[in-house]
């Protein structure tokens, strides 16, 4: 179990940090939610993993229960991981729209002499 | 229960939807809205200063007892930052409204209020998984402002500030992961109790915690290595929003000085000097980029982002020491360098929108040109460091207090080169933009005058535009006059953020009171 979950969260991460690392929109986008799924499976594994049990304590005798606080706390990162999602797909798109050009590297700030409008 | 804690929360919470949903067509109806926010902000920004002289005082959510709830704890150091926020965000919102940045996009003012709510959260909570959300918060709302009013560049920096800060959270989420898992807690408070019973040789994965922190806080407060996206989302951020990100770099250091001086700080044999180790030399390389970057400037904007960076890298030499004196130094310079870096934003927006483009180029000198001049030498002063304003203040207290034998050399050669890089960069633009401008004469100008009426870039500056880049400059000078009194108050705040102990008893020892 502990091998699955491990493994899982490591090639995710790799994936998604060699997604990232492409520079584009697309792969990036890609990349940072396998890396988001990744810190989730992740989460979920730091209250230590269990099967087959609740998580809620149980009044009526010594019935197991897992850590409920990591499962809300994936709750909290999921929501908040698809509306940042969501966020940079539009940005992406808005960027991409507008310069014609998909690559994350911006040239120099400095490269322009003319300077920018304000 | 002192309700007043949340409110500085639940007021922008409350207003930005209302601006948002209500008053979407209606731009003088969201301004006023939005300045009553602001205004309202200040008022109860002040109430919890005044009420913050004590313990730190705890705020239960729903009145679960801590650390099974969220707490807020509302000490002086939370104060001060809350009272600098709500100071700023008035000053940039004025200016924002009284330059019309705020009409040339949609949802200007909801986003600054959501983005107030989560700044001010984030210096409030003290529970270490709710400054995750309020970090996202402000980075929802600061996403949406970076690319207020649009154009080619300003969706690219937007992007890259995006998936940089996404990354950022990622990393922050494993950290979190890290520390639920080899504590149990997420409360700060407990946190610290917790991790002062951790021996040092089983205490690998609370390390990997610290460091990752101090990545993620290190990454929102520009600091080298993670410190590369500042310049470029700062250059092309429209300059009312440039100035109230000002405070965002703070956010970071904040974060610092809360988390690695309670929990991971000195006297915790866990990461006993783990911190202290790596956060000099990335600073003395932070202040290195941002003096090199004045220097090699070509644009006003990117200049005032990189004085930014140096800025940043002076306030965390200063953090990194961890001692009473130095975070006293630390507070001080980063009141300071909040205002100065908003000033300077705020003067080189007046110019830019009557220059027509920021470049650093000599051409024919705008309307007003001794006024913008006067205002750009007296935020450049504050900058750079220079007397009489208050950045001489803090940079002097900075020094005074890095007088460890060891680092010494390092830090003060660092601060002092820095500061006269400085110096010269701004130096140079102010000549080429203020006073070789006079020197030339616009060929053109005679055909241009019936239309000045109309054009943007012949109108003066009104009096409602400078206020604000006076009201800060006036800041300032009250932080240098008032130095005295400033840093006694600072000193308590430093006091208290080092007695693990008292804030441990005031957030987990009142359980039974309420």
């Amino acid at each position: 179990m502990e091998i699955v979950v491990a493994s899982s969260v490591a090639a995710l991460t790799a994936a998604g940090v060699y997604l990232i690392l492409r520079l584009r929109t697309f792969a990036t986008i890609l990349g940072l939610a396998l890396l988001s799924y990744a810190v989730n499976v992740f989460l979920f594994s730091s209250g230590r993993l269990a099967i087959d049990l609740p998580p809620i304590l149980s009044k009526y005798g010594d019935a197991g229960y897992t850590d409920p606080l990591p499962q809300a706390l994936v709750l909290t990162a999921i929501v908040i991981s698809f509306g940042m999602t969501a966020v940079l797909v539009m940005v992406a798109l808005g960027a991409f729209v507008e310069s014609d050009d998909d690559k994350i590297d911006m040239d120099s700030p400095d490269e322009t002499e003319e300077g920018n409008a304000p | 229960m002192n309700h007043w804690i949340i409110a500085p929360v639940v007021l922008p919470a409350l207003l930005a939807p209302v601006i948002g949903f209500v008053m979407r067509h209606d731009i003088v109806l969201a301004r006023t809205a939005s300045i009553f926010g602001a205004v309202a902000m200040l008022a109860i920004a002040v109430g919890l200063f005044v009420m913050s002289g004590g313990d730190p005082q705890v705020y239960y959510l729903g009145n679960w007892p801590a650390p099974f709830g969220i707490v807020l704890v509302l000490d002086r150091l939370s104060a001060v930052m809350v009272l600098l926020t709500s100071v700023l965000a008035l000053i940039v919102l004025l200016h924002a409204v009284a330059t019309g940045w705020d009409s040339r996009g949609r949802h200007f003012h909801a986003l600054f209020q959501f983005q107030l709510m989560g700044i001010v959260g984030a210096f409030l909570t003290g529970d270490i998984f709710n400054l995750f959300v309020f970090f996202e918060i402000l980075l929802i709302a600061s996403y949406g402002l970076m690319i207020h009013s649009g154009g080619k560049d300003r969706m690219r920096a937007g992007l890259q500030y995006v998936v940089i800060n996404l990354a950022g959270s990622t990393l922050f989420l494993f950290a979190l992961g890290v520390l639920y898992a080899t504590t149990g807690t997420l409360n700060i408070a407990d946190l610290a109790l917790r991790l002062q019973e951790i021996p040092p040789e089983e205490a690998a994965l609370v390390r990997v915690a610290a460091m990752l922190l101090l990545i993620v806080f290190g990454l929102k407060a520009a600091l080298f290595p993670v410190q590369f996206w500042l310049p470029a989302t700062y250059a092309n951020a429209p300059a009312p929003v440039a100035a109230l990100f000002a405070i965002m770099t703070k956010v970071g250091a904040y974060a610092i000085l809360r988390i690695h001086t309670v929990v991971f700080g000195p006297g915790i044999d866990a990461t006993d000097g783990l911190v202290q180790t790596w956060l000099l030399p990335a600073a003395i390389v932070t202040i290195a980029i941002g003096a090199i970057g004045v220097l090699g400037a070509r644009r006003l904007m990117p200049l005032i982002a990189f004085s930014v960076v140096g800025s940043m890298g002076t306030l965390m030499a200063a953090i990194s020491a961890f001692t009473p004196e130095a975070t006293t130094a630390a507070l001080y310079y980063l009141v300071h360098s909040t205002f100065a870096a908003a000033v300077l934003f705020l003067v080189a927006d007046l110019v830019v929108t009557r220059r027509g483009r920021d470049s650093l180029a000599v051409q024919p000198a705008t309307v007003q040109n001794g006024l913008f001049a006067a205002l750009f030498f007296a935020a450049a002063i504050a900058m750079a460091g220079m007397p009489p304003l208050s950045g001489f203040l803090g940079k002097l207290l900075v020094l005074d207090a890095l007088r460890d034998p060891g680092t010494m050399v390092w830090a003060w050669a660092a601060i002092l080169l820095g500061s006269l890089l400085t110096i010269v960069g701004l130096a140079r633009a102010g000549s080429q933009l203020f006073w070789k401008s006079v020197s030339v004469t616009n060929d053109d100008a005679d055909e241009e005058t019936p239309e000045a009426d109309e054009d943007p870039t012949k109108r003066p500056a009104g009096a409602t535009e400078v206020a604000p880049t006076v009201v800060a400059l006036a800041v300032l000078a009250a932080l240098t006059v008032l130095a005295g009194p400033v840093s006694n108050y600072l000193d308590g705040a430093t006091e208290q953020l080092f007695d693990r102990d008292g804030y441990v008893t005031s957030v987990l020892g009142t359980e039974g009171e309420e």
